[in-house]
């Protein structure tokens, strides 16, 4: 029974230590929230021990007594302090604390005797006897104070609350004040209201300072009052709103612009939207699916259009124009990023632009048409030639024939087989002799076509037989073999052969018909060209020095000077002097012909980069015109002998006839003019028209093409 | 010898060039400075004609200005300003790490400010130049009043460019000077002639933007700090021209008042006061309360007999420009909410017409939906509940049509639900040769007054036309390949030959009665290709830099042809795609 008094006097000191601990907690509790602080943090240094005040004077007086029954006295102690001083007490979070294992879980006891320790390091003991379940459940029915029991874990045992308790652990819930007395809502008293009162606030007597300056005060001023004297400190600035306040800043429009205006240039305004831009375009602005492919793989920078035109039926289904901010700033970039040029803009008519030339039809007659075709050659045809009277035409194919025709009915009067691609013909220009310089391989032959009067062709045969008499040949150069034809050849008409020793590309007479002059090209050698004496039957080289690829020759068909075309230029000689009178600059690449005209003063080159150019010898070394008609290489050139014209021929199967006429007036430059374009010739591997001629007499012209044929235009 | 030695790059071109990082150093200015710095004072850089000898001899890219546009913004006192705001940062910056808060409050309140009145003054010396530059300034002042307040740029520039934008909007309605509109897929463009010139400026929808990060905001608002300035003072000058009192005042005693009663549905009269003159439904205060000012009559000066035509034609033109004025005078119009509001109203007052809303939508509503008197609804749905009788329901793009179009089209092909027919642009001015769309050739018939006739009809004359045209272009390019290419001459003889033949059979086809005037044909024909071949000739002599003039402006020409072409082949295969779906709908 004892014990079970015992039991209960520690419930109830359990019970008060509760309450205690309750009030405790109230005091705390308007601090807490003043504090606005961590619950747990408080909860913490409740727990912590370390708190001086309550707990110390509890151990002092516990201390006093250390026996066996320390339960009890202290029992009866804190009682009686409760008594004496529950709110004297400064209400700091204080605990009274028995157990000191502090926050822990209980559980950790659970397999001892012991539930913790007392401050004087004593074990604190369980109650002799745990309640097990069943007990719980009997107190539960039977305890009419079960509902007011608390089981201190700490300690172990059970409290039983008192009615006040209760009653203050209600109220707390209902989160009223802990204490009953305490009134929350008293009436405030304004300390400082609107009536003045008689007397001061406070009955403080005023200080000596503020009668006085102060000397800080006076301090601080003067380094004011020496920081506005010198510009330091400014006053404070009126604020004026300068942004949004308009006025007419063009009310006095002085003229005076200044130099820089003249300079300026205004940006470009940007260019206007077009149909494609519409939200609604006609549907061919639209893209149709490969142009929108190809749009997509173009690079932004190549597009036409920087956008995809796109159609909406109707205006509230337009989205926003996602670069439209891009587009503004790539302005503002342009604006003051960009240099700007003034650009004259070419605004020319492309009509003012053709020169004004005199109309072809002025400039008749030239020829126009083709009339006659001559057919009978099987290879190309290199080279044609008219007779001086104009009645024959000869030419030489690679067939390894020379023909003559008749000019006016196109018939092949006569076919001589000389054996061999025949690289050139060349007729006597002499009326009064009737002869033919042919070449082919290394040989030069000289035929008598026998097509002409009787007395001319007697002339002939007496020019060549009067050399035979003359006397022994073969001085000089060794090199150059003259023979008679015999046999066989002699009834075709063949009278001599003139042997070279290289291949021979080119034969041309001289003016008066008793010189020739054949081109071996060499690059290596001078010997080069020959000319040869027909009445002599004589040969000479007249160039001692290799002056590069002799591509053809001519003489000037009134005085005695001599054309020479290597590959670049033309060199003149005057061979009476034996010197070279001029160079000409051809300006091209390659020469593949060359004519003089008849008055002499003017000579025409043609060349393999298409270009015919047109040197006036007493103007310049270069040409006084590049004539770029073609389309390609160049093949032959004339010029007519009477009439003012001049022809190419090309490689495009076309016969450019010109106008060119001559003025005796040195002052006035040659007036050349394109007529004609003749076209009559097929292409034939790549090659068309080879040669070209103009009859002698007539405006009319003879063009050989690689297509086998013979054409005369009129 | 004797004489000091030539020293390279010391005169001649290299010494009036300067480089970027040079004129940089001397101005004593940062880079972002210096750039603000040209973008206010409008100097930009000059490609220099020998870059090499500018550089020095190197070629490494650079970008020059002029020595005499670096030495002129020497003395530019912006140039002060903008160290004394370097400096003003510097101070802000020590007193923030210093945590001297009144120091900081101090330097704040002395914040050092600019103004750019001269520069205004100087770049544009007279009204006419600033108005004539004005074209981006609106543009841009458009786009950032359209910004939202998301940090992007100051919420002050954005309100002022808001109210200048309103302020323009609100000249150009009274002063009638609208001429075009173009609803693109961009924005909204506009034109108005002002003074004399033609100013363009183009509007976005209005939807907030996703802003690009790729865009530097300082340079666009750089460039907006001296548009708002230019156009304040112009609109300044604008308003005073026109003696309306500036800044804009709604016209108390006007006769389209909004209505009182809505009041206060907003918060403040000064807050709204913004909104209502945005609202543009109001017309403005004048200076002189003018009853009715009348256009002074032009007075005619008798002038010599050549110049009597232009005169008329001038005097047509002035007619014409008058009746556009008054384009929707006496029309009483009401905007759906679904509609662009600001734009319509914008363009419907610009010609004279009434404009109400539902008040929900904006303030400024004049009168309700209810209001028998309303000629045309604004409507962009594919149908409305309840329609009144005497009113047409009509689609915005008719409004935009008619502005264009000077006239009231007729109304029936922009009805509810209609499809409708395409936005032309307004800007565009077709040349010869030049493809022009039927709908452009449509309405230039109803402004010349001819009625829609039978459309079949048009249309197949249309395409006659453009049949006859594309075949002389065709023989056109012929001609132009026949003198560039030598080569292909015989086949394109042959061609051209080919082609005049049946082109004279085409054409004697109504002259077939009389089998007479075949020869003479004949000669006409080979007049034409003598001349052709004149001209091939004479083309052949041309210059070398000419003939790549030449070639290079036909080249030009012959690819406008080509587009056109492609282009009217690309709607004819439309239209027939088209008229094959009718067939097989009526089956």
């Amino acid at each position: 029974m004892k014990k079970a008094g015992g039991k209960t006097a520690l419930k109830r000191s359990k019970e008060e230590d509760e309450e205690q601990n309750q009030i405790f907690n109230f005091n705390r509790k308007p601090a807490d929230e003043d504090k606005d602080d961590d619950l747990s943090d408080s909860e913490d240094s409740v727990y912590s021990g370390l708190e001086d005040s309550g707990s110390d004077s509890e151990e002092e007086e516990g201390s006093d007594d250390n026996d066996d029954k320390m339960k009890e006295k202290k029992e009866g102690e804190v009682s009686e302090e409760k008594k004496k001083h529950e709110y004297e007490h400064d209400s700091s979070d204080e605990e009274d604390i028995r157990n000191t294992v502090g926050n822990i879980p209980m559980e950790w006891y659970k397999d001892f005797p012991h539930i913790g320790y007392n401050l004087d390091g004593k074990k604190i003991y369980k109650p002799i006897r745990n309640k097990d379940e069943l007990d719980d459940f009997l107190d539960k029915m039977e305890n009419p104070e079960y509902w007011r029991t608390v089981h201190d874990k700490q300690t172990g045992s059970d409290i039983v609350l008192s009615d006040d308790q209760v009653e203050l652990v209600n109220r707390l819930q209902r989160g009223q004040f802990g204490d009953v007395n305490f009134n929350e809502y008293e009436p405030m008293v304004e300390f400082f209201s609107s009536d003045v009162m008689i007397h001061p606030v406070t009955n403080r007597p005023a200080d000596k300072r503020s009668f006085i300056p102060s000397l800080t005060e006076k301090e601080k001023v003067s380094k004011l009052v020496h920081a506005i004297k010198m510009g330091w400190i400014k006053p404070r600035r009126v604020e004026d709103d300068g942004r949004g306040r308009y006025y007419n800043l063009w009310a006095s429009e002085d003229s005076s612009i200044l130099a820089r205006h003249k300079m300026h240039l205004p940006a470009p305004k940007i260019p206007l939207p077009g149909h494609h831009e519409s939200y609604n375009p006609p549907p061919e602005y639209l893209f149709t699916d490969e142009e929108r492919a190809l749009w997509e793989q173009q690079d932004p920078a190549d597009r036409k259009l920087p956008f995809v035109p796109r159609k909406y039926s109707s205006l509230r289904q337009v989205p926003a124009f996602s670069q439209f901010i891009h587009e503004r700033f790539e302005r503002c970039l342009d604006l003051y990023l960009c240099p700007r040029q003034r650009k004259m803009r070419v605004n020319v008519n492309p009509e003012d632009l053709i020169p004004q030339l005199p109309k072809p039809k002025d400039l008749q007659p030239f020829p126009t048409t083709r009339s006659l075709v001559y057919r009978g050659h099987s290879g190309l045809v290199r080279s044609i030639s008219v007779s001086p009277s104009g009645q024959w035409l000869a030419s030489g194919s690679d067939d390894g024939s020379v023909r003559f025709w008749e000019v006016c009915s196109s018939r092949c009067m006569k076919t001589v087989q000389v054996g061999g691609a025949v690289k050139s013909v060349a007729w006597n220009p002499n009326p009064s002799v009737c002869l033919l310089a042919v070449a082919l391989d290394s040989v030069v032959l000289i035929l008598s076509p026998s097509l002409a009067d009787k007395q001319v062709i007697l002339s002939s045969e007496r020019l060549l037989s009067a050399q035979q008499e003359g006397e022994e040949p073969a001085e000089g150069n060794g090199s150059v073999v003259w023979s008679e034809a015999e046999g066989e050849e002699l009834n075709q008409g063949l009278r001599l052969k003139i042997q070279h020793p290289k291949a021979v590309h080119q034969v041309v007479w001289h003016a008066k018909g008793d010189y020739l002059a054949s081109v071996m090209p060499d690059n290596t050698s001078h010997l080069q060209v020959y000319i040869h004496q027909l009445s002599r039957r004589r040969s000479q080289n007249p160039f001692s020095r290799n002056k590069g690829l002799v591509q053809c020759i001519s003489f000037h068909p009134i005085r005695p000077y001599f054309f020479v075309a290597t590959q670049r230029s033309i060199r003149i000689y005057n061979l009476v002097k034996q010197e070279m009178t001029k160079k000409l600059q051809t300006n091209s690449k390659w020469i593949s012909s060359m004519a003089v005209h008849p008055g002499g003063d003017h000579v025409i080159c043609g060349s393999y980069d298409c270009k015919l150019s047109w040197f006036d010898l007493d103007l310049s070394t270069k040409p006084y015109k590049m004539l770029r008609h073609h389309k390609k290489a160049v093949r032959g050139v004339a010029y007519h002998r009477l009439y003012p014209l001049f022809a190419s021929a090309s490689d495009d199967g076309s016969v450019i006839v010109c106008h060119g006429t001559v003025y005796n007036d040195l002052l006035q430059n040659p007036l050349i003019v394109p007529v004609k374009v003749l076209r009559g010739h097929v292409m034939t591997h790549d090659l068309g028209v080879l040669d070209v001629t103009f009859h002698p007499t007539q405006p009319w012209v003879f063009s050989s093409g690689a297509d086998s044929t013979i054409c005369l235009f009129t | 010898m004797g004489g000091l030695q030539k020293k390279k790059f010391e005169r001649g071109s290299a010494t009036n060039y300067i480089t970027r990082n040079r004129a940089r150093k001397k101005l004593q200015l940062s880079l972002p400075d210096f750039r603000r710095l040209c973008i206010l004072k409008g100097i930009y850089p000059h490609e220099p004609k020998h870059k090499k000898k500018v550089n020095k001899g190197s070629t490494a890219p650079r970008t020059f200005y002029l020595l005499k546009d670096i030495r002129f913004l020497l003395h530019e006192p912006i140039v002060g300003k903008f160290r004394e705001y370097k400096i003003f940062v510097r101070k802000l910056k020590k007193a923030y790490g210093k945590t001297e808060w009144s120091a900081v409050e101090r330097l704040r309140e002395n914040k050092p400010t600019y103004k750019l009145d001269h520069i205004i003054k100087e770049r544009y010396p007279t009204f006419i130049d600033a108005l004539r530059d004005i074209d981006d300034a609106l543009c841009m002042c458009f786009l950032f009043s359209t910004f939202a307040r998301t940090g992007k740029c100051h919420v002050q520039t954005i309100q002022l460019c808001r109210r200048l934008t309103v302020e323009w909007m609100n000249y150009v309605i009274a002063s009638r000077s609208l001429r075009k509109v173009f609803l693109s897929i961009k924005g909204i463009y506009y034109q108005a002639e002002v003074m004399g010139q033609l100013i363009t400026w183009v509007v976005p929808y209005q939807f907030s933007h996703d802003h690009p990060v790729d865009v530097d905001y300082r340079v666009m608002a750089t460039f907006t700090e001296l548009y708002t300035t230019l156009l304040g003072f112009v609109s300044f000058r604008l308003y005073s021209s026109l003696n309306l009192v500036y800044p804009p005042k709604l016209d108390s005693n006007g006769e389209s008042e909004p209505k009182e009663e809505s009041e206060d549905d907003y918060a403040m009269n000064s807050e709204s006061y913004l909104e209502k003159l945005s609202a543009l439904s109001a017309s403005l205060a004048r200076v002189v309360s003018s009853a009715d000012e009348e256009e002074a009559q032009l007075d005619q000066f008798p002038s010599e007999g050549e110049d009597m035509e232009k005169m008329e034609a001038r005097e047509k033109e002035l007619k014409q420009q008058e009746a556009q004025k008054k384009l929707f005078e006496g029309l009483k119009f009401y905007l759906n909410r679904e509609v662009p509001r600001e734009s319509l109203a914008f363009v419907i007052r610009c010609f004279g017409g009434q404009v109400s809303w539902d008040k929900s939508v904006c303030i400024g509503s004049t009168y309700d939906v209810t209001d028998e008197t309303i000629t045309h609804q604004i409507i962009d749905r594919p149908s409305v509940g309840k329609q009144y009788i005497n009113r047409y329901y009509i689609q915005p793009q008719w409004l935009y049509d008619c502005v264009n179009a000077k006239i009231l089209l007729p109304v029936e092909d922009y009805f509810l639900g209609v499809t409708l027919p395409p936005h032309l642009s307004p800007f565009v001015e077709e040349k010869e040769g030049d493809y022009v769309p039927p709908e452009k050739l449509k309405m230039m018939a109803l402004q010349r007054g001819e009625k829609p006739g039978n459309e079949q009809e048009e249309d197949e004359e249309e395409e006659e036309e453009e049949g006859e045209q594309e075949e002389e272009e065709e023989q056109e390019e012929d001609d132009n390949g026949d003198e560039e290419d030598d080569e292909e001459e015989v086949a394109e003889e042959k061609n051209l030959k080919k082609m005049e033949e049946q082109r004279s059979q085409g054409k004697s086809l109504h002259v077939k009665v009389t089998p007479g005037k075949l020869k003479v044909e004949n000669k006409a024909r080979l007049e034409q290709e003598e001349k052709a071949e004149e001209k091939r000739l004479a083309i052949m002599m041309m210059k070398k830099k000419e003939k790549y003039l030449y070639d290079k402006i036909m080249f030009g020409k012959k690819r406008k042809v080509r587009e056109a072409n492609k282009l009217a082949a690309k709607r004819k295969a439309h239209d027939d795609s088209e008229k094959a779906k009718k067939k097989k709908a009526r089956k």
